[in-house]
C-alpha cells in the first residue's frame, strides 16, 4: 500500500474544511488516492500545480494541521467488487457498514479489518484449460445466497489462452480460480471509480423495465438501460416511490445509493428488504440489493463518490450479462457537494454557486447508464434513476434544469397532488417519456397491439379532464354539457381506479402489467358506457350518482397479478350502470 | 485524532468581522478550538476556520469587538472543541457556550465529547417505533412524536411557537420510562428567555432538564456553537445514561441567519438567499443526531422550531429543513387570529413516523383510524368552508352542513387547550371521537365498523353505505 514510505513523506500545508494542500511528490498522479495525517483519512487529488496538490478530504478533517503527513496511494479511487457486494450495506467509500461501530469515526484506524473476510462460495468452472478466452469471457460461476449467480470473467484488458482453473468447490471471494495468459484471476477485482468499464458496444434500449407501478408502467415507462429523473419538492414521495421501484421492478440486480438522504429512512430500506420476499424469485430482495448508504450527516465529499461507486458497481454487474437498475436518491445532494467543493477551490461560480462544470458531471453520470453488449458477448444493461431535490421546489433551479436536458424520463412529482393524498404524487402533466413510443412497438411486436392505445386513450382522458378542471373549478360542473360532465368523471375514474396506487397494501403495493392492462380496460369500459348512456338523454347527474365505487376499490380487492378478477369489478359497476338505463328509459 | 496539547501565540496579524488571523503559527489543527485572552484580561473562544501553512484563520464566537490585535494571546488547544458530558448538566442553565448562567459552578462530567459528533452509522440504528407524548392533543392525538423522530414546527412571526415548544418541553413523557429535556435557544429576546427559564422551572427542579440560551444580544456566532453543545449534551444522556431525551432547539432561522454571517465574513461563495451552499449539510449534522440505536437504551428525539421569515415555507430554511426531516408540525396564522392554542394546521401538519409509533401497541388500538378519519373529515369540512364562502350556507345540503358543525368542534373541543394543560392521550382521543360524532355514521367510512358499533349502539351499518369518494385531487 505505502508506495514512498521509504523517501522522506509530503507534507500538509493547508486544510480548509475538506480542501486539504499537500505538497507535490514524484508520482503523485490525477485521481490518486492520498492518506492524510497520522489518522489515515481518505483523500482524493483534485489539481496538482505549483509544486502544490490539492486534495479532496472524503473524511472530517478536524485536527488535520500543516506538517501532518500525507501518504500518496499511488492508485486512484478504486471499487472493490466482488460477490459480498450482494445483500451488503456500504458507505460512499464502498468501506461495509456491518463491520463498523455506532459510530462512525473518521480514518482507516476507525475501520480496521474492514477490508478482511467475506463467506466461501461454491464455485463452477465453465472453461478448461487451453481454451481460449476474450476479455471480459466467462470462466466460471459462484452461487450466492439469492438468485443472481455472481459470473467470474476474465479481465476486461486480458484475454487469451485459460493456463489453470479451479476445480468444482467452496473458494473464498479473494483466492485465484483462474490463470489466463499469465494473469491470476480472483472473484473479487478492484476498479476505478471514474473510468467506465468498458463494453463491446452499444445496443437500442426497447425493453420495458417493469416496474410494477401502474403510472410508470403505463404511461411513462422507461426502457432497460434508459435513464430517469425524478424531482420532487419534500413531502412527494419521492423516496416512496423509488424504494417502490427498487422493491418491485423486474431487474436483476438493484443498486441503492442513498446519498445524502436520511438516516431513519435508510434504517427502514435495509430493514425492509431484509424482511421482503421477491415476487419473481421467492429469495429475499437484500439478495438481489447492494445498498450504499451515505446519509446526509455522512461526510458530504463523500457523496460525491458515492454516486461513481454506485455506477461503477451497477457496471460490474451489468458486465455478467444482468440487467441492473441504478437508483440515486438524491442526485441533488451530490451536486452540492460539487458545489461545495467548488467553491473552497476558488472556482469561478456559475448558476447559484455551482461550478460551471455541473451540466458535464450530470451528463457523465446518467451516461454511465445503457443496454450493451458486454466483452464477453452478453446482453447487460443498466437502468439508472436518480431522485433531484429541488430547493423550494423550483423547477427551474440548476440541478433540475441541466438534468432534463440528458434523461430520457422525467417523473415529475407534484405537491398538489401528494397534499391529495393521491400516491405516487406522478403528474402527467409535467412528467415524460422518451421511451414509449419504441416500448410501444415492442409491445405491439410481441402480440400486445393495444398498449400504445391504452396509454394514448388514457392520456386523453387525463388531458381532457385537466382542460375542464379550470374551467370546473369557476362555475361549477353543473353548468358544463352533460359529455363534458361525463369527462369530468372519467378524469377521476382514472385517477382513482388506475394511477393512484397504495404503497402499503398488500395486493397493491406491485401491480403485473396485466393487471395494469385489466385495470384500465375496466376504466375504459365504463366511461365508454357513461358517454352511451348520456348521448341516450340520461341527465349527466343521475350517472355522476351511480355509485361506481366497485371500480376503485378493484386494485386492492383483487391480487397483483390478478387480471381476471378485476372483470368482476368491472361489471358490478357496468350493471349499475345498466340499472340506470333502466330506470330512466 | 490526537490531542497536541496546548500551544499559545501572539501574532495576530488581522481582525475582520468575527474573524482573526493568527501567523507564525505550527501544528495548528483545523477546526481546533482556542481560547483568546484579552489585554484586559477578559477572554474569548473561537473555532480555526482554516490553516493554510503558518496562518490560521480563527472564527471568534463572541465577536471582535473591542479586541486590539495587539495585546492579543492566543491559545490553541490542540483539538477540536470537547464539552465534559454526564448527568451533571441535568438542572442546569447555561449560555449558548454551556457555561453557566445559573450562579452555579461550571460543569463537569466523567467524560469529555467532541461537540462535532460523529455521524451514527445507518446500520446501526434502530427504526423509531414508540411515541413520545406531549401532553398537547393536537401534536399528540393527529402528529404524534415517535422517540428517535426530527419533527420541527414551521411558524412565523407572532405566533405562540416558543409557548408550544415551552409546553411540550415542560409536559412530554416517554411512557414512565427516564425522560430528559434539552433545551436550546438561539437568539432569543431577554422576555422570551426568561419566560422559557420561569415555563420550564420545575422541570428544571426535577433534574430531568438542561437549559442553554443564547439570547439575540449574545455574540451571533456563538449560536453556531449552540445546538451542537445541546446535541452532544443530550446524545451522552441518551446512549451512554440510557434516558429517552427531547432536544428543543429554537429559533433555527436565527441559527441559519448566523452561520449566514460567517460565511459571508470568510468571503464564500453564497447560494440561495445568500446562504452558503452547505445549509443542507450543515442542518443535517444537527438533526441527523436524532435517532435510537440497536441495543442501546435511550432514544434522541429533536423538535426544531423555526420561523418562517414572511410565513414563506419555499424560503430555505424551512425548505431545506422539510428535505431533511421526518414531517413537519404548521402553525397557522388563521387559526391564532381566531383565539385557538395551539394554532395548529392539521392538514399542513405531518408525522412520517406516526405509522411506526402509534395505533395498536404502541397507544390506542384506534388512534390511527381515529386520525385518519378525523384528518379526512377536515379535509372534506375546508372544501365546504370554501364552497360556503362562494354560494352562502343556503346553497349546502344537510350533509355539507354538518361538516362546518365538525370544524368548529374540531378547533374549540379538540385543539384548543390552555398552554400549561396536560392533556393525556385518553382525553385527546375521546375528543376525537366527540367531534367525529357529530357527523352521521354514514360519513365515517374510514372507521372499521365493530368501532363504530362500539360507539353507536342501536345505530346499525346503514345498509351498502357508499364508499366515501376522496375529494377530487384537481
Amino acid at each position: 500500500m505505502d508506495t514512498v514510505s521509504t523517501r522522506a513523506l509530503p507534507r500538509v500545508l493547508r486544510v480548509a474544511g475538506p480542501l486539504v494542500e499537500v505538497e507535490y511528490a514524484d508520482g503523485v498522479a490525477m485521481h490518486d488516492l492520498v492518506a492524510l495525517g497520522e489518522a489515515g483519512l481518505t483523500g482524493e487529488v483534485v489539481a496538482i500545480g505549483g509544486g502544490v496538490v490539492t486534495v479532496q478530504g472524503y473524511e472530517y478533517t478536524g485536527g488535520l494541521a500543516p506538517g501532518d503527513p500525507a501518504r500518496p496511494q499511488g492508485h486512484p479511487l478504486s471499487a472493490r467488487l466482488g460477490p459480498d457486494l450482494l445483500g451488503g450495506i456500504f458507505d460512499g467509500l464502498l468501506r461495509p457498514l456491518d463491520r463498523a461501530g455506532d459510530w462512525l469515526v473518521p480514518g482507516s484506524a476507525g475501520r480496521a479489518g474492514a477490508d478482511s473476510g467475506g463467506l466461501s462460495r461454491p464455485f463452477t468452472p465453465s472453461v478448461r484449460v487451453g481454451e481460449t478466452v476474450t476479455g471480459g469471457g466467462l470462466l466460471g460461476e459462484l452461487a450466492t445466497a439469492g438468485p443472481v449467480r455472481v459470473r467470474v470473467t476474465a479481465p476486461p484488458d486480458g484475454g487469451g489462452a485459460v493456463e489453470w482453473i479451479a476445480p468444482e468447490g467452496t473458494y473464498p471471494p479473494d483466492a485465484v480460480v483462474a490463470r489466463v495468459a499469465g494473469t491470476e484471476v480472483r472473484p473479487t477485482t478492484s476498479w476505478p471509480v471514474r473510468r467506465p468499464r468498458p463494453a463491446r458496444g452499444r445496443v437500442d434500449a426497447h425493453d420495458a423495465l417493469r416496474t410494477g407501478q401502474r403510472v410508470v408502467d403505463l404511461l411513462f415507462p422507461v426502457a432497460r438501460g434508459g435513464t430517469v429523473a425524478v424531482p420532487g419538492g419534500f413531502g412527494t414521495g419521492k423516496t416512496m416511490l423509488l424504494q417502490q421501484i427498487a422493491k418491485w421492478c423486474d431487474a436483476d440486480v438493484i443498486v441503492y445509493v442513498g446519498c445524502g438522504e436520511r438516516g431513519n429512512e435508510m434504517a427502514d430500506v435495509i430493514d425492509e428488504f431484509s424482511r421482503l420476499t421477491d415476487p419473481r424469485t421467492g429469495g429475499r430482495l437484500a439478495e438481489r440489493t447492494v445498498t450504499i448508504a451515505n446519509t446526509s450527516n455522512m461526510p458530504m465529499m463523500a457523496r460525491e463518490a458515492s454516486v461513481h461507486m454506485g455506477a461503477t458497481v451497477a457496471e460490474y454487474f451489468r458486465d455478467m450479462g444482468y440487467d441492473v437498475v441504478l437508483i440515486a436518491d438524491s442526485t441533488s445532494r451530490w451536486a452540492e457537494a460539487l458545489r461545495e467543493f467548488g467553491s473552497r477551490t476558488g472556482a469561478l461560480p456559475a448558476e447559484e454557486g455551482y461550478p460551471a462544470g455541473l451540466a458535464s458531471e450530470i451528463a457523465a453520470f446518467y451516461e454511465r447508464s445503457g443496454a450493451v453488449t458486454t466483452l464477453g458477448g452478453r446482453r447487460g444493461s443498466i437502468t439508472v434513476i436518480g431522485a433531484v431535490s429541488p430547493p423550494g421546489g423550483d423547477l427551474t433551479e440548476p440541478v433540475t434544469a441541466q438534468t432534463e436536458r440528458f434523461v430520457r424520463c422525467l417523473w415529475s412529482l407534484d405537491r398538489e397532488l401528494a397534499y391529495a393524498r393521491h400516491y405516487p404524487a406522478l403528474s402527467w402533466a409535467g412528467s415524460f417519456s422518451r421511451d414509449a413510443a419504441r416500448i410501444g412497438a415492442r409491445h405491439a411486436a410481441a402480440g400486445d397491439p393495444q398498449w400504445a392505445g391504452r396509454r394514448a386513450r388514457i392520456a386523453d382522458l387525463l388531458a381532457e379532464a385537466d382542460r375542464l378542471a379550470d374551467l370546473v373549478d369557476l362555475i361549477g360542473v353543473a353548468a358544463l354539457p352533460a359529455r363534458e360532465r361525463i369527462s369530468v368523471l372519467a378524469g377521476r375514474l382514472v385517477r382513482e381506479a388506475v394511477l393512484q396506487q397504495s404503497a402499503l397494501s398488500e395486493h397493491d403495493a406491485y401491480c403485473a402489467a396485466e393487471k395494469t392492462a385489466a385495470l384500465v380496460d375496466a376504466v375504459l369500459a365504463v366511461v365508454d358506457r357513461c358517454r352511451e348512456l348520456v348521448d341516450s338523454g340520461v341527465p349527466a347527474e343521475v350517472v355522476e350518482d351511480v355509485d361506481l365505487s366497485p371500480l376503485l376499490r378493484a386494485r386492492e380487492e383483487v391480487g397483483p397479478d390478478d387480471a381476471a378478477g378485476v372483470a368482476a369489478f368491472r361489471d358490478a359497476a357496468l350493471s349499475r350502470l345498466a340499472r340506470v338505463a333502466e330506470r330512466t328509459a | 485524532m490526537t490531542a497536541r496539547g496546548e500551544v499559545e501565540y501572539t501574532g495576530v496579524r488581522a481582525l475582520h468581522g468575527p474573524l482573526a488571523v493568527v501567523e507564525g503559527v505550527s501544528g495548528v489543527g483545523w477546526d481546533e478550538f482556542v481560547r483568546i485572552a484579552l489585554a484586559d484580561g477578559g477572554t474569548r473562544h473561537g473555532l480555526v476556520l482554516e490553516v493554510d501553512r503558518d496562518i490560521a484563520v480563527v472564527q471568534v464566537l463572541e465577536g471582535t469587538a473591542g479586541m486590539d490585535p495587539a495585546g492579543l494571546r492566543v491559545v490553541f488547544s490542540g483539538e477540536p472543541l470537547r464539552i465534559p458530558v454526564g448527568a451533571g448538566w441535568l438542572g442546569r442553565v447555561c449560555n449558548g457556550r454551556g457555561e453557566p448562567i445559573d450562579g452555579g459552578p461550571p460543569v463537569f462530567g466523567s467524560r469529555r465529547a467532541p461537540v462535532s459528533g460523529d455521524p451514527v452509522n445507518p446500520v446501526r440504528r434502530e427504526p423509531p417505533s414508540e411515541p413520545v407524548l406531549t401532553g398537547v392533543g393536537a401534536v399528540d392525538g393527529l402528529t404524534t412524536l415517535v422517540r428517535g423522530q426530527k419533527l420541527p414546527v414551521f411558524s412565523a412571526a407572532g405566533l405562540p411557537h416558543l409557548e408550544l415548544a415551552a409546553q411540550i418541553a415542560a409536559q412530554a413523557t416517554a411512557g414512565g420510562e427516564a425522560f430528559s429535556v434539552v433545551f436550546a435557544g438561539m437568539g432569543l429576546t431577554h422576555p422570551d428567555a426568561a419566560f422559557v427559564r420561569g415555563a420550564l422551572e420545575e422541570r428544571s427542579a426535577a433534574g430531568e432538564l438542561v437549559v442553554l440560551l443564547n439570547t439575540a444580544d449574545d455574540p451571533v456566532i456563538e449560536r453556531v456553537l449552540t445546538p451542537r453543545v445541546a446535541l452532544t449534551v443530550a446524545e451522552d444522556l441518551a446512549f451512554s445514561g440510557g434516558r429517552h431525551v427531547l432536544v428543543v432547539m429554537t429559533d433555527m432561522t436565527s441559527y441559519a441567519e448566523a452561520l449566514r454571517e460567517v460565511s459571508a465574513a470568510r468571503g464564500e461563495v453564497p447560494a440561495r438567499r445568500a446562504y452558503p451552499g452547505y445549509l443542507y449539510s450543515d442542518l443535517a449534522s444537527l438533526y441527523e443526531r436524532c435517532g435510537r440505536i440497536r441495543g442501546r437504551p435511550g432514544s434522541v428525539t429533536v423538535l426544531p422550531v423555526l420561523t418562517m421569515p414572511a410565513g414563506d415555507i419555499t424560503h430555505p430554511v424551512p425548505d431545506l429543513t422539510g428535505y431533511i426531516t421526518e414531517g413537519q408540525i404548521v402553525l397557522s396564522g388563521e387559526a391564532h387570529a381566531r383565539g385557538i392554542y395551539p394554532p395548529v394546521d392539521p392538514l399542513a401538519s405531518l408525522s412520517r413516523l406516526m405509522r411506526k409509533g402509534a395505533g395498536p401497541g404502541h397507544t390506542r388500538a384506534d388512534h390511527l383510524d381515529v386520525a385518519a378519519q378525523l384528518l379526512a373529515a377536515i379535509a372534506r369540512a375546508r372544501e365546504v368552508r370554501e364552497l360556503a364562502d362562494l354560494m352562502g350556507h343556503a346553497g349546502l345540503s344537510a350533509a355539507d352542513r354538518r361538516y362546518l358543525d365538525l370544524d368548529a368542534a374540531f378547533l374549540e373541543r379538540f385543539v384548543d387547550q390552555r398552554p400549561d394543560e396536560l392533556r393525556p392521550l385518553e382525553d385527546t382521543l375521546e375528543r376525537a371521537w366527540e367531534v367525529l360524532l357529530t357527523l352521521p355514521r354514514g360519513q365515517l367510512a374510514m372507521l372499521p365498523a365493530a368501532l363504530l358499533d362500539a360507539r353507536l349502539p342501536g345505530s346499525p351499518a346503514p345498509e351498502a353505505a357508499p364508499a366515501e369518494v376522496p375529494a377530487d385531487p384537481a
